[in-house]
């Protein structure tokens, strides 16, 4: 119970002037009946404590796989991942995943949902509950707490998802493409919400995308990656001041970071520059 | 849903007349088909002892629906969680059901004797394989996703189980179970067919004897009432245990609707 909460204050001090997260030579390669698939190769990163990261990167380039390395899911079959020194051999502590899809379960009201964290990790219900009404209503869902999942649009189902992850205040946040299956005007909201939550609790982020403009307005540093097999293109530093507003787009900086990103991929072959003006 | 009871009501009712209008028209000999209204005038004389029959197949039913619910879930989870257990239980079940396990019925008054037992037990055989198939479908079908997110909190086995698993099936659970409660009272009246001194299986079988036709038609209109009173009491179970489930939404949509207007 205090195991979750314990390191939590520690961990950002302990690790001054040491990577938080560090990933070395880390490279997967998945069984296949037609042998075996690389999925990740010679992948190095050190992510500071409180760092914003995004992984940008075309489908199949491994970024799932990699935060799946991250999250203690899977196992890297090269190299060795430590978070605060330690090696990552399942779930590590105080850590919240938000997926693509929302994954809420169908049979528990958006509150109860939330809370899932705190029953498994066995804590107090009726000290959460609190902290899990005031995370919703910072969410922008008061009102809805006694709704089921299926009441709920797509935007406001992810953010009971975002919630669910934060909850128990988590040191290191996952994020697969959770905005990906959302229209852009509720992405855009998402974007700014995720970013004052960020600067409000620090936090470490590793957030995994394919879209160039969220990565670069999201993130201190944007982690490009190339396909086949998935390896470190180019990190890319944002010096952008914060808190970055929707406006931030359409300046010449913002706009030289993204082409950056996308000359990398237009060297990959992936997209081709003529046809995206 | 009421407008769709009242149709309901509407046409049994319509068939009823029908049939009461058939019999006079035609001056049709009691014995051959009696009038609903002599039907109903039968069960109305005797009321205490078709309650009584009624009491006894009920009671048969619903121990032999419990009995499978309760064993056919244990089971269930024990298939979907070990290869041995779905290799040899779940396989021989699906064999087994091959056969047509009323004529298994006869077996089972040699073994548990012509009282209420060999009745409970058929009607368990007869119902338990439809909550088994359906259970092991729905725990197996838990979503993949909330599957890794649990595994990011370190949960335990047990948490999966009865968190994820377990709340997920429940839809495929309540389907399961309303093809057994039917399938349950047909195998208690199997039971009392083949031997019995109870229950409206023996009513039938006895009255057929000396050809009252009028009591084998009380005793097959009360086992439809049966029928249907326990398939809605299921259908009710399910509405308050899994309110949340796709088939229920519109309903509640539409309630909701109604509520504000």
């Amino acid at each position: 119970m205090n195991v979750v909460h314990g390191a939590l204050q520690s961990a950002p001090a302990a690790s001054k002037g040491q990577p938080f997260l560090e990933i070395k030579n880390v490279a997967k390669t998945y069984g296949s009946v037609r042998g075996d698939v690389p999925a990740l190769s010679d992948i190095n990163l050190a992510i500071r404590s409180c760092e914003f990261i995004s992984i940008l990167g075309p489908s199949g380039c491994g970024k799932t796989t990699l935060l799946r390395c991250l999250a203690g899911q899977d196992q890297p079959s090269a190299g060795v991942i430590s978070i605060d020194s330690k090696v990552v051999s399942g779930p590590p502590d105080n850590l919240g995943v938000v997926f693509q899809r929302d994954v809420l379960l169908e049979w528990r009201t958006v509150l109860q949902n939330v809370l899932l964290p705190v029953e498994v990790y066995r804590l107090n219900l009726q000290e959460w509950r609190q902290r899990a009404l005031q995370s919703l209503t910072m969410l922008g869902l008061a009102g809805f707490e006694h709704r089921y999942p299926w009441e709920l649009s797509g935007g406001m189902r992810q953010r009971v998802a975002i919630s669910r992850a934060l909850l128990l205040n988590p040191t290191l946040l996952l994020m697969d493409e959770p905005f990906g299956a959302l229209d852009a005007m509720t992405r855009d909201e998402l974007n700014l919400e995720l970013q004052r939550i960020w600067m409000a609790d620090s936090k470490t982020v590793v957030f995994v995308t394919h879209s160039i403009t969220e990565a670069v307005f999201l993130a201190d540093r944007v982690v490009v990656m190339s396909r086949s097999p998935g390896r470190i293109a180019d990190v890319i530093e944002v010096d952008l001041a914060r808190p970055r507003d929707l406006a931030i787009r359409e300046t010449g900086e913002f706009a030289r970071l993204c082409r950056r990103a996308r000359l990398l991929f237009e060297q990959m072959g992936l997209m081709r520059g003529s046809l995206r003006v | 849903m009421s407008n769709q009871t009242l149709r309901t009501v509407a046409v049994i009712v319509g068939f009823l007349l029908f049939w009461e209008g058939a019999c006079r028209l035609f001056n049709l000999p009691t014995y051959f088909l009696p009038a609903p209204s002599l039907v109903l005038a039968e069960i109305c004389a005797e009321p205490r002892w078709y309650l009584e029959h009624c009491g006894y197949t009920l009671f048969t039913t619903a121990l032999g629906f419990g009995l499978a619910v309760l064993v056919g879930v244990i089971a269930a989870v024990g298939i979907t969680y070990s290869k041995l257990l779905e290799n040899t239980l779940f396989t021989l079940l699906v064999s087994l059901n091959s056969v047509p396990k009323i004529a298994l019925a006869p077996l089972f008054i040699i073994w548990l004797g012509t009282g209420a037992k060999s009745k409970v037990a058929i009607s368990f055989l007869i119902a338990i394989f439809a909550i088994v198939v359906d259970t092991v479908l729905g725990l197996r079908s838990a979503d993949p996703g909330a599957l890794d997110l649990m595994k990011t909190m370190r949960s335990s086995a047990m948490q999966i189980l009865f968190k994820i698993r377990v709340p997920g099936a429940l839809p495929h659970m309540f389907a399961g179970m309303k093809v057994a409660i039917s399938l349950a009272l047909v195998g208690a009246i199997a039971g009392e067919f083949v031997a019995s001194q109870e229950g409206l299986g023996f009513v039938i079988m006895q009255s057929q004897g000396m050809f009252q036709t009028v009591r084998v038609f009380a005793a097959i209109l009360l086992l439809g009432v049966i029928g249907t009173v326990l398939f809605v009491l299921v259908d009710v179970a399910e509405r308050l245990v899994c309110p949340w489930h796709v088939s229920h939404r519109l309903e509640q949509a539409e309630i909701a609707v109604r509520v504000r207007c």
